[in-house]
């Protein structure tokens, strides 16, 4: 492992320790949900996260098709994958917080439907990769499927929120009767970055394996020829 | 123009083909009505029930019937190896995307028209909103289907198990699409409110997806 990745990794360690303290320490008790409102510190991160994963899986998959640099297919393989393992820290730690605080582990409302929708669309982009027969065609079949599945989100999101709501409308930036305590705001903002880190650390890693992979392919291609 | 010709013939040696043997239709039509029956042993509905659970029922059955001849439709092409004739041929690759679209639209149509009046004897069924507005949700929603489809059966050819591979690409990226016609369906039946928004919601659908998969389907069909 290069010195380079090393550093990032420690450095990434002291983000998540420091986010960790002050999620359990130093943000304020939520007043009617008490301790339990502090999950928030690690579900919100992680939604932001695995988003950021699927929007730069879509955008390296059209550079992809653009390029045909298979750069950006390793980058398209990690972020899917990062991105649908944060997906399922967002699914698990949702219904954690909801049993206690709305009595059920699960609505069908609009965004949990939508994340829960997101993850199946970005596992079935993981199922393609995995049964596709040979290894040239899967990165342009699979880049093809990303774009599919990111236009898709916003669709999905539209047709859901009309169909019902029962989430509570976003925190930040979601009108005047919204608002969060502002240490509340700089506690989730640590944590945010904290998280992205630790996202970004398993995507390189995930990057160098990929590319490794492919490296191995080429050779075997070319010593099956030789 | 050449776009349109190649498409036009696809479509008419796709026609010909069904019409001479119907092995699509006769399949999907017999899936069609014992998924409609199997449900009958799940619920046991008055008029007022079947009404809001037969959208939901219809187009269930729908969906199943249709990826039964949207996986034949591509197979058949790959054991004439026209696909590789297609790949070295001038001609454009979503003309021939768009002719099994409107191949397949035909079809899964068809198969529609000839089970909706059956879903209405089964369950006993009056719409009580304006029943033009079905038709409209009907030629939209199946359009939805079977142009994804029909992208996705071409993506799914390439996969180790072919035929497992296209429900589970195609059912995740279809859900606003379901939602949709169940709802316009639900409600047109019930005549509860205005399907305005899920009818737009369809139509918006159809344009953003038809137009992805014209711009995506030469990258499937040049993918090897």
């Amino acid at each position: 492992m290069k010195p380079l990745f090393i550093l990032y990794a420690l450095f990434t360690l002291v983000l998540l320790s420091w986010g960790l303290h002050q999620a359990l320490d130093v943000a304020p008790t939520e007043q009617t949900m008490g301790d339990i409102q502090r999950i928030f510190y690690y579900h919100v991160p992680s939604a932001w996260v695995s988003f950021l994963c699927f929007f730069v899986n879509f955008l390296a998959s059209i550079w992809y098709l653009a390029s045909k640099n298979m750069r950006a297919d390793a980058i398209a393989v990690s972020t899917a994958e990062v991105g649908v393992v944060f997906c399922s820290i967002v699914l698990v730690t949702g219904p954690l917080w909801a049993k206690p605080v709305w009595g059920i582990w699960w609505t069908w409302d609009a965004r949990l439907t939508s994340t829960f929708i997101m993850w199946l669309i970005y596992i079935s982009y993981l199922l393609l990769r995995r049964f596709s027969t040979a290894d040239e065609q899967t990165p342009k079949l699979a880049a093809a499927l990303a774009i599919f599945g990111f236009v898709d989100v916003p669709i999905v999101y539209m047709s859901i929120r009309w169909w019902r709501t029962q989430h509570p409308s976003p925190v930040i930036g979601g009108g005047e009767s919204s608002g969060l305590d502002p240490r509340m705001l700089h506690v989730l903002l640590w944590n945010f970055l904290a998280f992205a880190a630790y996202g970004l650390l398993v995507v390189w890693r995930r990057y160098q394996l990929e590319r490794g992979r492919q490296q191995l392919n080429i050779l075997y291609r070319t010593q099956g020829a030789a | 123009m050449s776009t349109m010709r190649t498409a036009a013939s696809t479509l008419k040696k796709d026609l010909r083909l069904e019409w001479r043997s119907k092995d699509a239709f006769n399949a999907m039509l017999f899936f069609a009505l014992l998924v409609a029956v199997i449900f009958s042993f799940s619920f046991d509905p008055n008029a007022e029930e079947a009404r809001r659970i037969v959208g939901g029922l219809a187009w269930i059955a729908f969906l199943f019937a249709s990826t039964v001849a949207l996986n034949q439709s591509w197979a058949r092409e790959l054991h004439g190896q026209v696909l590789d004739a297609f790949r070295v041929s001038p001609a454009a690759g979503n003309s021939l995307f768009l002719g099994k679209s409107i191949g397949n639209f035909i079809f899964v149509l068809a198969i529609e028209a000839v089970l909706a009046p059956i879903f209405v004897v089964f369950y006993d069924l009056r719409t009580i909103g304006p029943t033009w507005q079905l038709g409209l949700v009907f030629v939209l929603g199946t359009w939805a289907l079977v142009v994804n489809g029909t992208f996705f059966a071409a993506l799914s050819t390439r996969t180790r198990n072919r035929e497992l591979m296209l429900p589970l690409l195609l059912f995740p990226i279809s859900i606003p699409a379901l939602l949709a016609m169940v709802n316009a369906t639900t409600i047109v039946l019930t005549g509860e409110d205005s399907p305005r928004f899920w009818i737009s919601l369809l139509a918006v659908y159809d344009i953003v997806f038809t137009m992805v998969g014209l711009l995506l389907f030469d990258t499937v069909l040049n993918a090897e």
